[in-house]
C-alpha cells in the first residue's frame, strides 16, 4: 500500500512538474521567445550571482564551523615531529587554493550576471590575448613551483628511512582480515625472522623459532611507544592489502603481503597531554556516555588509533587499535611486564622446534631447582625422601633411547657426583601400568640402564651408581586416571650414601 | 579563398552555400532515399547510423546512471542512518539486508558490492560509454562534416559490446556470492582470493569479463573516432579549424587507445592468478588457515598497470565534458571561445601528462619514496594547462551577451565544479599532504566533484544544447533551470562536507564510523548528506522525465539553427537521414568560432571569408 502511495506521489509531482514545464511554453509562446529570453538572462543572471553569494557565505561559514577539523588548526595538532611540516603545507596549500577559489568563482559568476544577453546587445568580439594568456599561464606555474619545492622538501625529510647509526627503535605491524599483530623486538632491539609457511593457530605471525633475535619478541595488544623516541614501523600483510593508518601522527602506509614497508616517525605528545589539549574544546567536554552526564568527559577517554585505510573485506571498518605514548619511564615498566611471545606460547610445547635445546637462563634456572632439591633430599633424614625424580629426562616412545634434551639434568647429577666424591646413587625407571607387566618391567630396566651407561660415559665412576628398574610395581599415584599414569612414568634416582 | 560571387553577401541562405561550394560526393546518384536502405531492425536496433548509435549509447547511460545512483542511495542511507531501519528494502535486496533485533541493515559484504558496483558503473559505463559514445558519436561526423563514421558497422559493434558489457555486468549482480566488492580499483589479492571476500569468486569474473567486453566496446569506438577524425574530414576543415568538442574527442579516443589495452592486460593476469596458479600479483599469503605456494609477485604491480589506464581514464571522462562545455559557452556567450589554440594545447598537454601521473594514486601503497618525486612534479604541472582553460572559460563569458538555458547554465555550473575539484588536486597531489589525505573523504570529495559531477555537467550542458539535433524538438526549458538549480545546490550540498570529514582524517570505505573515537564525530554531516543526496536524485528524475517527454512531446524544432551556431552539425536538415546531409558535404571555409565579428551575431562555418578577413579568430 505505502509503495502504491508512493508511486501515485512520484506519478503526481512529475505531472506537476510538466505542467509547470508547459506553462512557461505557453507564456513563451504569447510574450514571443525573444522578449522571454531577455527576462530569463535576466532573472538567471541574477540567481546566478545569489548562488555566487550564498554559495561563497556557505564554503566560508562551514569552513570556519570545522575549522577544528583542519590539519594543523584546533584540537587536531599533528602528535608526531614531522606532522607539523606536513600541517604547515596543508596550511599554505589552503591559503593559495583558498584564494584562487574566490577569485575565479566569483569572477565566473560575476561575468554570467553582467554579460547576461539582451536583445539590444552584442557580445564583443575578443577571441584572444596573448599577453593576458602567457600571464596567466605563468602564474600557475610558479605558485605550483613554490608548491612542490617546498612539498617535495617535506615528502622526502618525513620519508627518509633511518640511517646507519640512528637510535630508533623497531617495531612490526602485521594486517590480517580483520586485525593487526603487534610485534616488539624485545632486548635484544631485533625482530626476528618470519616466513610466511610458518604461520599457524600457534605462530600467528609465522615467526623462526630457530632465530635466536624472534625468542624475545612479544606481541602486544595495544601499541605502547615511548614520547620522543624514533619508531620504525615495519608494516605488512598475511593476507590482501591492509593501511597502517595513524591519523594523529601524519602516518599512513599500505601492508603489502611478499613486501615489507616502513614509516619512521616520532611521537611528540603523550596521550596524557593530548587529552589536556583536547580538555579545552567545547565538543571533547561533553560527556562520554550519554547516560551519564557526570561521568568521564569525551577527552579524558580519548585514545590515539591505529586504523586501517586500504580497502580490505567485509570488515575493512573495524581494524582498530588503541595507540599509547608514554614516557620513556612508563615505556620501560609497561614493557618489563610483556611476555616473550616464545616463552609464553611456544616454549615446551609440541611446536617449539627447539625442544632439544636448552636456553642459558633456563640452564641456570633449573639447575638451581635441581640442586635445592639434591640439597634437601640430602638432608631429609627419612630414606624415603632421599629420591629425586628427573623431570626433564625422557625418552623416544616405547625405547630405552633418551631424548636430546634429557642431557642437561642428567649433566646437574654428573656435577653433583663430582661435587659429593662419597656420594652413591640408585637410577631407577618406573611405568604406567599400560600393557604387559613384563613388557613394562624390561622397559624399566633398559630406561635405567641407558640413564646409567650415559652417567658412565660422561665420568662417572661405575662403582657408584647402580641401575634398576621396577615396572608397574612402585606407582605415586593411582593408575586410573591420565594424570596419575604421568605421575608414575619416570626416571628417579635415589641416594644410597652421601 | 573566398570567391568572388558570394564573398561580400552576409545574407547568404546555408543551402546555397552548400549547394554553391559543398563537397559533391555523389550520395544520391544510386539510390532513391535512403542509401541505407534501413527497416526498423537496423534503424533502431542493429543502427549503423553514427546518430542513432549516440542516442543508444545516451540512454543505455542514463540507464546505469539511474542503477548507479540508487546503490550510491542506499548505501548513504545506511552511512547516514545506520540506526534506522532498512527493512523495508528487503524486498528487493532479500538476504542482503541482515536483521537484527528487527531493525534491518545493509550487510558489509553488500555495502562494499554497492561501493564497487557505482564506482565501476559510473566511471565506465556513465562517464565513459554515456558521455564519449554518445557525443562523440553523434558530433565527430556532424561537426566535421561526414555522412559517417570511418566504420559504421564497427561503430555498431562497439555499442554492443558495451552492451553486453552490461549485461553480464547487470547479471553479476544476482549472483548468490554478490557481485565484486573489492572496490572498483579491484587491487589483488583480494580481487583474486575468493578466500578473503565472497565477491570475489564469481562476481570478480563476471566482472572482469564485463570490463573485458567493455574495452573491446572502447577500442572498436576508439579507432572508429580517431579514423573519422583524421581522414573523413570535410573540404576545409583543418585540424585548426575544429570545433574544441572534436579536438576533445579525438584526443580522448587516442588517450583510450593507449590506455585500455594495459587495464586488459592487467586483467588477464589477474585471472591467471586466479585460474591457473600465477603469482604475477601474489606473493607469501596466508589466508583462511593455509600458505599459498604463490610467491614473488606483486599487488603493486598491478596498482601500476591499473593507474596507468586509470589516471588517463580519467580524462577520458572529463576532455569530452570540456570539450562540450567550451562549445555551448561559446555558442551561448555569442562569443569565440577564449583562446582556441591555448584551449587546444592545454587539451593535448593534459592528455600527454596523464600518462605519467599515475603513481600519483599510490603515493602511500609501498612504492619507493624517491620515485614519487618525478609522479608529484608531473601531477602539480596538469594544475597549469587546467586553469589556463578555467580561464579561458571565464573569459568567454566576458564581454559576452550570455544567453541562460539549462545548457549554458550546465556549462557554467561544469566551470564552478571543475574549479572547486581541480584545487582539491592541488592538495592530493603533493604527496607529502597525500600521506593525511589518502583515502579520505577529501579524495572521495575531490574526484566526485571534479570528475563525476563536473563531468554530468558536461554532459547535461551536451544533451540539452544537442537535444533539438538529436529529436528535432527542444527540452523543456523551465525543467531544465529547475533541473540545474537543484543539481548545482544539491551536489555541493553533498560532496562540499567531504572535505571537513576527510581533513578530519575519516577514512572512505568505512561501513561504520562508530568503531573508532576518531571518526565518529560527524553523525549529523553524514545524515546532512545523505539526505542532500537524495533530494539530488529527485532532481534527476525531472531530468529524465524532462528527457522522454520531450522526445515525443517537447517544442518541436522550426529552423535549423535554432542557437545561432556556426559548426556544421546545424546546416544538416531538422531531421538528418542517414548520411546526415541531402546533397553535397558542405565546405568549410573558416575556423568554428566566429561569433560577435564584424557586427554579426554569427558567421557560419562554411560561408567563405570576405576581402582580407583573417580566420582564426584574428
Amino acid at each position: 500500500m505505502t509503495v502504491l502511495l508512493g508511486l501515485l506521489i512520484v506519478v503526481l509531482l512529475a505531472v506537476v512538474v510538466v505542467q509547470i514545464g508547459k506553462v512557461s511554453e505557453l507564456a513563451a509562446k504569447i510574450r514571443g521567445e525573444e522578449e522571454m529570453q531577455d527576462i530569463v538572462n535576466k532573472r538567471q543572471g541574477f540567481w546566478s550571482l545569489i548562488f555566487m553569494i550564498v554559495f561563497l557565505i556557505a564554503v566560508t561559514v562551514s569552513g570556519i564551523y570545522y575549522k577544528d577539523w583542519y590539519l594543523g588548526f584546533g584540537p587536531h595538532d599533528s602528535a608526531s615531529v614531522h606532522g607539523g611540516s606536513i600541517d604547515s603545507l596543508f596550511k599554505w596549500t589552503l591559503l593559495t587554493t583558498g584564494i584562487v577559489f574566490f577569485i575565479t568563482q566569483i569572477l565566473l559568476f560575476y561575468f554570467a550576471y553582467r554579460y547576461s544577453g539582451s536583445r539590444n546587445r552584442k557580445a564583443a568580439f575578443v577571441s584572444h590575448d596573448d599577453k593576458l594568456e602567457l600571464v596567466w599561464t605563468a602564474i600557475p606555474a610558479i605558485v605550483m613551483a613554490f608548491l612542490v619545492i617546498a612539498g617535495l622538501d617535506t615528502w622526502n625529510e618525513v620519508m627518509a628511512d633511518i640511517k646507519t647509526g640512528d637510535d630508533y627503535m623497531e617495531i612490526e605491524a602485521v594486517g590480517e582480515q580483520f586485525g593487526w599483530t603487534i610485534r616488539y623486538p624485545g632486548d635484544d632491539g631485533a625482530l626476528g625472522e618470519r616466513n610466511y609457511k610458518m604461520i599457524s593457530g600457534d605462530n600467528p605471525v609465522g615467526q623462526n623459532w630457530k632465530d635466536e633475535k624472534n625468542l624475545d619478541d612479544f606481541h602486544a595488544s595495544e601499541i605502547v611507544l615511548p614520547v620522543g623516541k624514533r619508531i620504525r614501523v615495519r608494516i605488512t600483510s598475511k593476507d590482501v592489502l591492509h593501511n597502517f593508518y595513524l591519523p594523529h601522527f601524519r602516518v599512513k602506509m599500505d601492508a603489502v603481503p611478499g613486501m615489507p614497508t616502513y614509516f619512521v616517525f616520532t611521537p611528540k605528545k603523550t596521550t596524557e597531554e593530548y587529552r589536556n589539549e583536547l580538555s579545552k574544546y567545547a565538543i571533547y567536554q561533553a560527556p562520554a556516555d550519554p547516560a551519564d552526564p557526570n561521568g568521564d568527559q569525551l577527552w579524558q577517554r580519548f585514545e590515539y588509533e591505529l586504523a586501517c585505510a586500504e580497502l580490505c573485506g567485509k570488515g575493512h571498518f573495524s581494524m582498530k587499535k588503541v595507540v599509547k605514548i608514554v614516557s620513556e619511564e612508563e615505556y620501560k615498566a609497561w614493557a618489563e611486564t610483556q611476555k616473550s611471545f616464545y616463552f609464553g606460547q611456544v616454549r615446551g610445547t609440541a611446536s617449539d622446534p627447539n625442544a632439544d635445546v636448552w636456553f642459558p637462563q633456563e640452564i641456570t634456572e633449573r639447575k638451581a631447582t635441581f640442586e635445592a632439591n639434591l640439597d634437601s633430599a640430602r638432608t631429609a633424614s627419612s630414606a624415603d625422601k632421599k629420591v629425586l625424580r628427573f623431570e626433564y629426562v625422557n625418552f623416544e616412545t616405547a625405547s630405552a633411547k633418551l631424548t636430546p634434551a634429557s642431557k642437561y639434568e642428567l649433566g646437574f647429577l654428573v656435577d653433583a657426583m663430582q661435587k659429593y666424591p662419597n656420594m652413591t646413587v640408585e637410577v631407577a625407571g618406573h611405568t604406567d601400568n599400560v600393557g604387559e607387566a613384563a613388557g613394562n618391567q624390561t622397559l624399566s630396566e633398559s630406561r635405567a640402564k641407558s640413564v646409567y651407561d650415559f652417567l658412565v660415559e660422561k665420568g662417572v665412576p661405575a662403582g657408584r651408581m647402580r641401575a634398576a628398574g621396577y615396572g608397574d610395581t612402585r606407582p605415586l599415584g593411582a593408575n586410573d586416571s591420565e594424570e596419575g599414569r604421568a605421575k608414575n612414568r619416570r626416571t628417579e634416582f635415589r641416594i644410597i650414601t652421601q | 579563398m573566398a570567391t568572388s560571387t558570394v564573398s561580400n553577401s552576409t545574407m547568404h541562405d546555408e543551402d546555397v552555400l552548400i549547394q554553391e561550394l559543398g563537397y559533391d560526393d555523389h550520395f544520391h546518384d544510386h539510390h532513391h532515399g535512403d542509401k541505407f536502405k534501413s527497416n526498423f531492425i537496423t534503424t533502431y536496433i542493429f543502427s549503423m547510423d553514427h546518430k542513432m548509435i549516440a542516442k543508444q549509447f545516451l540512454i543505455t547511460g542514463m540507464f546505469w546512471a539511474v542503477i548507479g545512483s540508487l546503490m550510491s542511495l542506499v548505501f548513504r542511507l545506511q552511512l547516514g542512518f545506520p540506526e534506522e531501519s532498512l527493512l523495508w528494502l528487503k524486498p528487493f535486496l532479500g538476504k542482503w539486508i541482515v536483521v537484527n533485533n528487527g531493525i534491518g541493515s545493509l550487510s558489509p559484504e553488500f555495502y562494499y558490492a554497492l561501493v564497487t558496483m557505482h564506482g565501476t558503473i559510473l566511471v565506465f559505463f556513465v562517464l565513459t560509454a554515456g558521455l564519449s559514445g554518445t557525443f562523440s558519436n553523434l558530433l565527430i561526423p556532424l561537426q566535421i562534416g561526414a555522412r559517417d563514421m570511418a566504420s559504421p558497422f564497427l561503430n555498431m559493434l562497439s555499442y554492443w559490446f558495451f552492451f553486453l558489457a552490461g549485461m553480464v555486468m547487470f547479471l553479476s549482480l544476482f549472483l548468490s556470492t554478490g557481485p565484486f566488492s573489492g572496490g572498483w580499483t579491484a587491487y589483488p589479492p583480494l580481487s583474486i582470493l575468493p578466500q578473503a571476500s565472497t565477491g570475489s569468486g564469481a562476481g570478480m569474473t563476471m566482472w572482469a569479463m564485463s570490463l573485458v567486453f567493455f574495452v573491446v566496446s572502447v577500442l572498436l569506438g576508439g579507432v572508429n573516432y580517431i579514423t573519422t577524425v583524421l581522414n573523413m574530414r570535410t573540404k576545409g576543415m583543418s585540424l585548426w579549424r575544429m570545433p574544441l568538442t572534436i579536438w576533445a574527442f579525438f584526443i580522448t579516443a587516442i588517450i583510450g587507445l593507449l590506455s585500455f589495452p594495459v587495464l586488459v592486460s592487467a586483467f588477464l593476469l589477474v585471472i591467471f592468478d586466479r585460474t591457473f596458479g600465477t603469482s604475477f600479483f601474489l606473493s607469501e599469503i596466508y589466508i583462511g588457515g593455509q600458505a599459498l605456494e604463490h610467491v614473488g609477485g606483486s599487488p603493486v604491480l598491478y596498482q601500476h598497470m591499473f593507474w596507468f589506464l586509470g589516471h588517463p581514464e580519467v580524462y577520458i571522462i572529463i576532455l569530452p565534458a570540456m570539450g562540450l562545455v567550451s562549445e555551448v559557452l561559446s555558442v551561448h556567450s555569442r562569443k569565440p571561445i577564449f583562446g582556441y589554440k591555448a584551449m587546444v594545447f592545454s587539451i593535448i598537454a593534459i592528455a600527454f601528462l596523464s600518462f605519467i601521473v599515475w603513481a600519483h594514486h599510490m603515493f602511500m601503497s609501498g612504492v619507493n619514496p624517491f620515485i614519487s618525486n618525478f609522479f608529484v612534479v608531473f601531477t602539480l604541472i596538469i594544475a597549469v594547462p587546467s586553469a589556463v582553460k578555467v580561464f579561458n572559460w571565464i573569459s568567454t563569458l566576458y564581454r559576452g551577451n550570455v544567453r541562460f538555458n539549462a545548457a549554458s547554465l550546465f556549462a557554467i555550473g561544469f566551470v564552478s565544479m571543475f574549479i572547486s575539484g581541480g584545487l582539491t588536486g592541488i592538495f592530493l597531489g603533493n604527496s607529502a599532504l597525500d600521506i593525511q589525505l589518502h583515502d579520505t573523504y577529501f579524495v572521495v570529495a575531490h574526484f566526485h566533484i571534479v570528475m563525476g559531477v563536473a563531468a554530468f555537467f558536461g554532459m547535461f550542458a551536451g544533451v540539452y544544447h544537442w537535444f533539438p539535433k538529436m529529436y528535432a524538438r527542444f527540452m523543456n526549458e523551465t525543467m531544465g533551470r529547475i533541473h540545474f538549480w537543484g543539481t548545482m545546490i544539491g551536489a555541493y550540498a553533498i560532496f562540499w562536507p567531504m572535505h571537513y570529514t576527510g581533513m578530519a582524517g575519516v577514512p572512505r570505505r568505512y561501513y561504520a564510523f562508530d568503531t573508532f573515537e576518531t571518526f565518529r564525530h560527524f553523525i549529523e554531516l553524514n545524515q546532512f548528506i545523505t539526505i542532500a543526496a537524495i533530494i539530488t536524485f529527485l532532481f534527476q528524475v525531472v531530468f529524465i522525465i524532462n528527457f522522454f517527454y520531450s522526445i515525443w512531446n517537447g517544442k518541436k524544432m522550426t529552423t535549423k539553427n535554432p542557437w545561432g551556431a556556426s559548426t556544421l552539425e546545424w546546416t544538416t536538415p531538422i531531421h538528418p537521414g542517414h548520411g546526415n546531409w541531402e546533397g553535397k558535404i558542405p565546405a568549410v571555409q573558416r575556423w568554428p568560432y566566429d561569433y560577435a565579428k564584424n557586427g554579426r551575431e554569427f558567421i557560419p562555418q562554411i560561408e567563405p571569408m570576405a576581402e582580407g578577413e583573417k580566420d582564426g579568430g584574428h
